[in-house]
């Protein structure tokens, strides 16, 4: 099935090899990385993680959302996303390896890395943290491929596969679930010491991840002969617009308990990421985007008609993602951070060489489901012609 | 193998405080307190059970006494510890390391924080790692590269850390400091300039984290920790689970602070005012 990805148009090949020289650039931005130290990076003493584990955080989300597409599917038989399913499997696939290269690539010492299986810890959230990443990575592959395969044949799929797909629902929870709960668990982060990380977590991912799905399936529509149907494309927008009303909804709470309730330390990272602090504010115009930004997409995708034309449910879903990924992927990570446990302010710049790394990243997760996404097409084109 | 390390750290601890204590040069443990604290070697029946009686374990503390404090003082401790265990000087705050550090009551207690207590407020505090009973950083790191010995010694295994940076994120006291570079080029570059290296401790590589070991090496030759020893009426140094102990004599007659005792981590620093 895999030898479908081997032949395509100029352009294909042309994208596949501009992924290439990115990955290859962001490989040699690592080599100096792994040389020299994390110093290379505008990481600190004082916010020390930066823009690996941010998209990590982020990636995890856009990965759990293809389970907005396997719970109408497989629990309540919803057969207009019969042949979309796969394509979100095959997103979580994608982002799950992205997560786990971002990782790779934020720990000082990755040649011990496989401490961690070494040495099990089962009071630390990242050992985890570490298992249900890669089983729902290992899950997707094995529902994606063999549903796919099944539709190749003409077949049903396999029935073992079955339960497979009915596990991967709540493990998709888990995934972001346990991520919030790196960040949830810790005292003296005030930012992050709230009960409402995980059920927002979520609440964002059930938005990004379906958000790039649709704007896939758009693409995929113009350029192939492969249609998701404009009945699934309209549902999927539907549950992104309500995933989004319900993640600011969460947002907005944080900001009452924390203005309410007139508490310094709650108050000082939203004061900081949406007003800024003294003459601290970098991330200001990026807060105050995602919230413009965000609402714009929830607008665009709440009201009937402007959804139902193509161009704007693109720019509705681009509009969502965007917002989220402000949200978890720049925000959030760094947040926490600031100001430091002393109620010291240090500010992060992230340097060319960490984001060519962290761009390199994407495009590996863009190769891998440019790869995944020519083999599923081509299969669906064949069912089309037959 | 990294275990049978740690077995070792752990009953080389010990045993140094058996010799300790025995001595009497330095009032930490009472022998049959030590046995009952060995995890492996309990055959002195008579000991061990009049030690489970009385039940306290060996916690070790510090007591840093903020009156007697001036920043000639502070400045020769902080000197005297980065020197001890080979800390490199960045001179940058991006890249910086630090175990023990001078800072203000504002920073040290930013909860506490009073501005009419305009003593307090012009007063240097040392801040250090306050190797709590319930360590954060030990409950997330992913390989145990940090832990809590049985003496109360919050330790860092710099040859298991694989420098996530999770205990970084997790300590509320901003104790930990990561080698985002190879601290041994600095400290070459620290040597051309007349740094002497302290052989008996070892250096660092990149990547991994590390912090204030409360001198456990030092502890094991029978010394006091660093800090003490180069102000001995600054810091003192004992076994909390003691009440006979020099700290808990000083904790008797002294009002003492500790660092947001809110959170739980229940710190073996103590601030005396």
């Amino acid at each position: 099935m895999i030898e479908k990805a081997l032949k395509g148009s100029s352009v294909y090949w042309g994208w596949v090899i501009f992924l290439l020289c990115i990955i290859g650039a962001g490989f040699i931005a690592y080599l100096y990385q792994l040389k020299v130290g994390l110093g290379i990076t505008g990481m600190s003493r004082d916010i020390s993680w930066g823009v690996y584990i941010a998209q990590f955080t982020y990636f995890v989300g856009v990965a759990a959302g293809a389970v907005m597409l396997v719970i109408p599917k497989y629990l309540h038989h919803y057969t207009k996303y019969a042949k979309v399913v796969v394509f979100g499997e095959f997103i979580a696939i994608a982002a799950v390896i992205m997560c786990l290269l971002f990782i790779v690539v934020d720990i000082g010492q990755p040649m011990r890395m496989m401490n961690v299986v070494l040495h099990p810890t089962p009071h630390s959230m990242l050992f985890y943290d570490m298992i249900v990443l890669n089983g729902y990575l290992l899950i997707n592959i094995i529902c994606g491929y063999n549903t796919l395969l099944a539709d190749k044949k003409g077949l049903p799929c396999p029935r073992w596969v079955k339960p497979v797909i009915y596990l991967s629902i709540p493990w998709a929870i888990s995934i972001h679930t346990v991520t919030a709960f790196l960040y949830a668990g810790l005292p003296g982060r005030h930012f992050w010491l709230t009960a409402i990380m995980a059920p927002r977590f979520l609440a964002s991912a059930f938005a990004a991840g379906p958000s790039l799905l649709v704007m896939l399936l758009l693409f995929l529509r113009k350029v192939t002969k492969f249609d998701a149907g404009e009945d699934a494309l309209q549902n999927v927008a539907r549950t992104i617009c309500y995933a989004m009303i319900v993640n600011f909804f969460f947002m907005g709470m944080e900001f009452f308990t924390a203005f309410y309730s007139n508490i310094p330390g709650h108050k000082a990272t939203l004061e900081y990421l949406f007003w800024g602090i003294g003459e601290y504010g970098n991330l200001v115009p990026f807060m105050r985007a995602c919230i413009v930004i965000g609402l714009a997409g929830i607008f665009i995708l709440l009201v009937p008609p402007i959804r139902r034309n193509p161009l704007w449910l693109a720019i509705g879903c681009a509009c969502v993602f965007l917002a989220t990924w402000i949200d978890k992927g720049v925000g959030l990570v760094i947040g926490g951070f600031v100001p430091n446990p002393l109620e010291v302010i240090t500010e992060y710049h992230p340097t060319f060489p960490e984001i060519t790394i962290a761009t390199a990243i994407w495009a590996v997760g863009g190769l891998i489901l440019t790869i995944l996404y020519k083999v599923a097409v081509s299969v669906r084109e064949e069912e089309q012609r037959i | 193998m990294s275990m049978d390390r740690r077995k070792f750290l752990k009953v080389a601890g010990l045993s140094t405080l058996v010799g300790l204590g025995s001595s009497g040069a330095f009032e930490l443990l009472k022998p049959g307190r030590v046995d009952a604290e060995m995890e492996h070697g309990h055959h002195h029946g008579e000991h061990h059970e009049k030690a489970e009686e009385t039940g306290p374990k060996t916690r070790l503390a510090m007591l840093i006494d903020i009156k007697a404090l001036t920043r000639e003082k502070a400045e020769k401790i902080v000197h005297t510890c980065h020197h001890l265990h080979n800390v490199p000087n960045w001179g940058d705050p991006k890249n910086e390391i630090k175990w023990i550090w001078e800072d203000e009551f504002e920073h040290a207690f930013p909860d506490s924080y009073n501005e009419y207590d305009e003593i307090l407020e012009h007063s240097p505090f040392l801040l250090m790692c306050n190797h709590c009973d319930e360590p954060p950083c030990a409950r997330v790191c992913p390989v145990e590269a940090t832990f809590r010995r049985p003496d109360g010694i919050v330790a860092q295994d710099y040859h298991r850390c694989i420098g996530c940076r999770f205990c970084m994120a997790a300590c509320p006291y901003g104790s930990r400091s990561f080698n985002w570079l190879d601290p041994r080029v600095m400290l070459k570059k620290e040597m051309a300039k007349g740094r002497k290296l302290n052989k008996r401790f070892p250096t660092r590589m990149r990547g991994v984290v590390e912090k204030c070991n409360f001198c456990v090496e030092r502890l094991a030759e029978g010394k006091k920790p660093g800090c003490v020893e180069a102000c001995p009426d600054v810091m003192h140094f004992g076994n909390l689970a003691d009440e006979n102990s020099n700290v808990r004599k000083i904790l008797r007659e002294r009002v003492s602070l500790r660092r947001k005792l809110e959170l739980g981590t229940k710190p073996s620093v103590f601030y005396l005012i």
